[in-house]
């Protein structure tokens, strides 16, 4: 990388010196039916060599839409419809015999090739992709070939440099270690899904290294793995592209990530920019009331990047006499797949209980057995061993007849609001529904009902006829807390309720919640991989890992002074915690000093 | 616990931010007016997702309309859509369009090529040929209704019941499918009408039951795919019944594939029974079917050749038109 150590002597604080990517007034929109809805409206941006740019915004905000623009890659139905994006390449002398680049350019007069994009052909924008923009894709389960092995994988991108032979296979071992791949030697050789999630993505990052782009893309690139993998894969990320003076565009919805990584912030809203600037800036004195919304919503930074529980319950208060559901020593083992006479244990010995009209959540890491105990609590799955009482009564063990009972006392939530409403049922069908099963009433009181619980979950009741594709994820989390509700239960058991949905819109069903187990003395179980979301809705609190309980109490104590390094760990990794201490005082230039380093 | 006390605020007025820190709020006709995802105009601090606009319509019926409407933009469709009704109708009213009698001969009349006076020209014993498709119409349909019915009703129920029930029950069932799919289907078809007699029904059975297996293996498929999705789960939990579970979610959300293979099927149906019928396995002379009236026409195809051409372009132009029709409503479904 030439071009860009060279540029890294020079601190990038005034980006505009020498842009990579400038986007000027770029309109694009997508057709549907007919019709061109925009998606993105009149946006400026310009990248400098070497710099983290943060793009932040709601889902349905352009975010995604801009980043593909960039490197080419926009769905069929999307159309440019105005400006310009202007790639400017270096003259480097890999680029002077690229197949592709000798096409549309223009020397604008510093020596370097000016490439636009819009308009641009399918062999020109290849010769781009991979060698100058790379990307690293949102969802590292489905990034990979699952037929191929990883060492192939990145040996493609590699390939696309012209090397060959000896040299190809060196370097496959290197990008790999490059990316933080452990035994590189081994996991070249090995197929997709013999990887966790956070080893694919590091294998997506070292193929989006292999090209020695200028420019890297992260579209989400953690969103779908656990808060500690994210924050060792953003930290190589970051410390990657600082050492080689990569432009890195990061594209997120949450603020705090933004904040932690970018050396500017660009906040998006409804296709436009409404407010960018380095991250210490943005966070002290939002110009927006927009950025001040999603400030707020990102519990990192609302407090200073501490974690503030809601609730302060004193110690003596943990323990409850009487609790809604109790789970002791609950077990469950799993056989496994195969001939072989091995089990794996899901759950060791967890014990817990929910006092009445509390929140207790259950926090690890995925594999961690939260959602195991749910579905044990619930009736779905069976424990191997020990206890499960509701109200007092021994429910253990219980057949689908006397379970299906017990739906009157305890409802479920579930993660995904996407996939938890029939897609053929109206919303008024859907929340009626448990009425139906347990033939609560008739048509027009059940109509009665539903518009009352409509209500409750602040719908207006006109929505009754809608289909849940046209709600949003946030208004169809909504469908589904109401149609938990519709048999007043006393337990409620949320599965992961807002880590589908956007950072500010979860603030909204977070509130609701709390609102709701206010005025209707309901009881959560809670299970979130996310301790920021805990600390915002739950009194206690369990920490499980790997099936095994790591400590459990009041939020407040727990979270105040984690007694195990497993906790402690999931604090840390929290995001918005660097971009507080950048908002305490300390300007950006201090922190850049110190992540190079 | 009492649920009446949880009001937030009138319906009418949709709700107060200040309470819940969640009403969303309306922010006039313009975000669905764009027809884009429901977007804030970012107005209120508090404001969450805009709602959607109340003079849009929604729900089931404006999907409906859309989706003819989507249709409708295509020519081809529509196109095929008219030729099938066309020939739905002849089946069931074949005088309509003909004035000719097509048991009627004239031996002056043999061999005529296609005029005003006879669409389809005449045939060796001077019979129209138009009007003797369109009566043909009637048995062959009638017998791909009947061949369709059986396939989706014994398909739907295999292939809802070994998907819904799996284990064992999955095991035989399909077990008995594969074997069904192992025997080519003309050869079955054949052994069948020849166990059942020769007639229209028999050859509708034959070919019938022919068919099932594709329904049956589509349908499992689809029902095991439905039958993991949270909504299934979320229906259980809120308490309903294995039957309700079945009959509400799984079934009419795995229907979709199963209606494109059925119109798809149709057409195969149609040729398979054109077959067998070419073959004489179906209505004795002098009734006509499309079959019949093809092969009748194979020792005059030097001289006369329009006798057995035109019923084959009428039979491809059906079995096409079916093939589009399903095409198309398999990338609506997408």
């Amino acid at each position: 990388m030439t071009a860009g150590t060279s540029q890294l002597t020079s601190p990038p604080t005034s980006p505009l010196v020498s842009p990579l990517v400038t986007i000027r007034d770029l309109h694009v929109g997508y057709v549907r039916r007919r019709r061109t809805a925009p998606a993105v409206r009149g946006v400026d941006l310009s990248i400098g060599s070497g710099e983290i740019v943060a793009l932040v915004g709601e889902s349905g905000s352009g975010k995604s839409t801009i980043a593909n623009t960039i490197i080419g890659l926009l769905p069929d139905n999307a159309r440019v419809t105005a400006g310009s994006v202007l790639l400017h390449t270096g003259p480097d002398p890999e680029d002077a015999d690229g197949p592709a680049l000798d096409d549309r350019l223009d020397l604008d007069g510093h020596g370097r090739r000016t490439v636009e994009i819009v308009g641009a052909r399918e062999k020109v924008l290849r010769g781009l992709r991979g060698r100058v923009v790379g990307l690293v894709p949102q969802d590292p389960m489905v990034g990979l070939n699952p037929t191929r092995r990883i060492g192939g994988q990145v040996a493609e991108a590699i390939r696309l440099r012209g090397v060959s032979g000896d040299d190809l296979d060196a370097e496959v071992l290197e990008f790999l270690a490059q990316a933080g791949v452990d035994n590189p030697q081994l996991r070249a050789r090995q197929y997709p899904h013999e990887l966790s999630g956070g080893l694919r993505q590091r294998v997506l990052i070292g193929i989006a290294l292999a090209g020695r782009p200028r420019l890297i893309i992260a579209d989400e690139p953690t969103s779908a793995l656990d808060v500690t993998v994210q924050r060792r894969i953003l930290d190589h990320l970051e410390g990657l592209v600082r050492e080689s003076g990569i432009s890195l565009l990061i594209i997120t919805h949450d603020l705090a990530v933004a904040a932690d990584r970018g050396d500017r912030v660009v906040v998006l809203q409804d296709g436009e920019i409404v407010e960018q600037g380095p991250p210490g800036d943005i966070l002290v004195s939002p110009a927006q009331d927009y950025t001040r919304r999603l400030i707020a919503a990102a519990p990192g930074l609302a407090h200073g990047g501490q974690i503030v529980p809601r609730f302060q319950l004193p110690p003596e208060q943990v323990a409850t006499p009487d609790p809604v559901i109790r789970l002791e020593n609950v077990s469950k083992r799993y056989p496994l797949p195969g001939r072989q006479a091995g089990s794996f244990l899901a759950l060791d010995g967890v014990s817990v209980e929910v006092a009445r009209g509390r929140t207790h959540a259950l926090v690890g890491e995925s594999g961690s057995g939260k959602t195991t105990m749910l579905r044990i609590a619930f009736g779905f799955e069976q424990a191997t061993d020990g206890r499960v009482s509701l109200d007092g009564v021994d429910i253990t063990g219980l057949g689908w007849k006397q379970t299906r009972l017990l739906r009157r006392k305890v409802q479920l939530v579930h993660q995904n609001p996407y996939a938890s409403l029939d897609p053929r049922f109206t919303v008024g069908q859907s929340i009626t529904e448990p009425l139906v099963s347990f033939r609560i009433g008739d048509r027009r009181t059940r109509t009665a009902r539903a518009l009352e619980l409509l209500d409750q979950v602040a719908l207006p009741g006109s929505y009754l006829d809608r289909l849940p594709a046209e709600l949003s994820g946030g208004q169809r989390q909504r469908v589904a807390i109401a149609r938990a509700l519709a048999l007043s239960p006393e337990l409620v058991l949320l599965d992961e309720p807002v880590s589908a949905l956007d950072v500010s819109v979860q603030e909204q069903i977070l509130e609701l919640l709390t609102d709701l187990q206010e005025r209707l003395g309901l009881s959560y179980l809670f299970v979130s991989h996310d301790l920021a979301v805990v600390a915002r809705i739950s009194h206690t609190v369990s920490v499980l890992n790997r099936g095994r309980q790591v400590e459990s109490g009041s939020v407040a104590a727990v979270f105040g002074s984690p007694s195990s390094e497993y906790t402690r760990e999931l604090i840390d990794a929290v995001p918005g915690q660097r971009g507080a201490t950048r908002q305490a005082g300390s300007r950006d230039d201090d922190v850049r000093e110190v992540a190079r380093t | 616990m009492t649920v009446s006390v949880a009001h937030i605020a009138s319906p009418a007025t949709g709700t107060d931010p200040a309470a819940t820190g969640a009403g969303p709020v309306t922010s006039g006709a313009e975000p669905a007016a764009t027809g884009a995802e429901p977007v804030t105009s970012g107005a209120g601090s508090a404001a969450g997702e805009a709602l959607l606009d109340e003079s849009q319509p929604g729900g089931r019926r404006a999907n409906l309309i859309a989706s003819l409407r989507t249709l409708g933009s295509r020519p081809g469709f529509v196109v095929a859509v008219l030729f099938i009704a066309f020939v739905m109708v002849t089946a069931f009213a074949p005088g309509l369009f003909t004035s000719h009698d097509p048991y009627a001969t004239a031996p002056a009349d043999r061999l005529v090529s296609p005029s005003g006076g006879h669409l389809f020209g005449t045939d060796e014993l001077g019979r129209d040929l138009w009007s003797r498709m369109l009566h043909g119409s009637a048995l062959t349909i009638k017998a791909t209704l009947i061949a369709l019915g059986i396939a989706i009703v014994a398909g739907l129920a295999l292939g809802v019941i070994s998907g819904f029930f799996g284990g064992l029950v999955d095991a035989v069932l399909m077990r008995g499918v594969d074997v069904l799919l192992a025997i080519p289907s003309l050869l079955m078809a054949l052994s069948i009408v020849t166990a059942l007699g020769f007639g229209t029904v028999p050859v509708a059975v034959a070919v019938g039951v022919g068919i099932v297996p594709g329904f049956a293996r589509t349908t499992r498929a689809e029902v095991l795919r439905v039958k993991t999705l949270p909504y299934v789960e979320a229906a259980r939990g809120g308490g309903a019944s294995w039957l309700r579970v079945l009959l509400r979610h799984v079934l009419p959300n795995s229907w979709g594939p199963v209606a494109v293979l059925a119109v798809l099927d149709t057409g195969i149906a149609i040729i398979a029974i054109a077959s067998l019928s070419f073959l004489g396995f179906g209505a004795a002379p002098p009734t006509a079917e499309w079959g019949t009236l093809i092969s009748a026409g194979r020792n005059y195809l030097v001289t006369a050749p329009w006798v057995s051409l035109l019923p084959g372009l009428f039979v491809a132009m059906t079995v096409l038109s079916l093939n589009h029709i399903s095409k198309t409503l398999q990338e609506l479904e997408r």
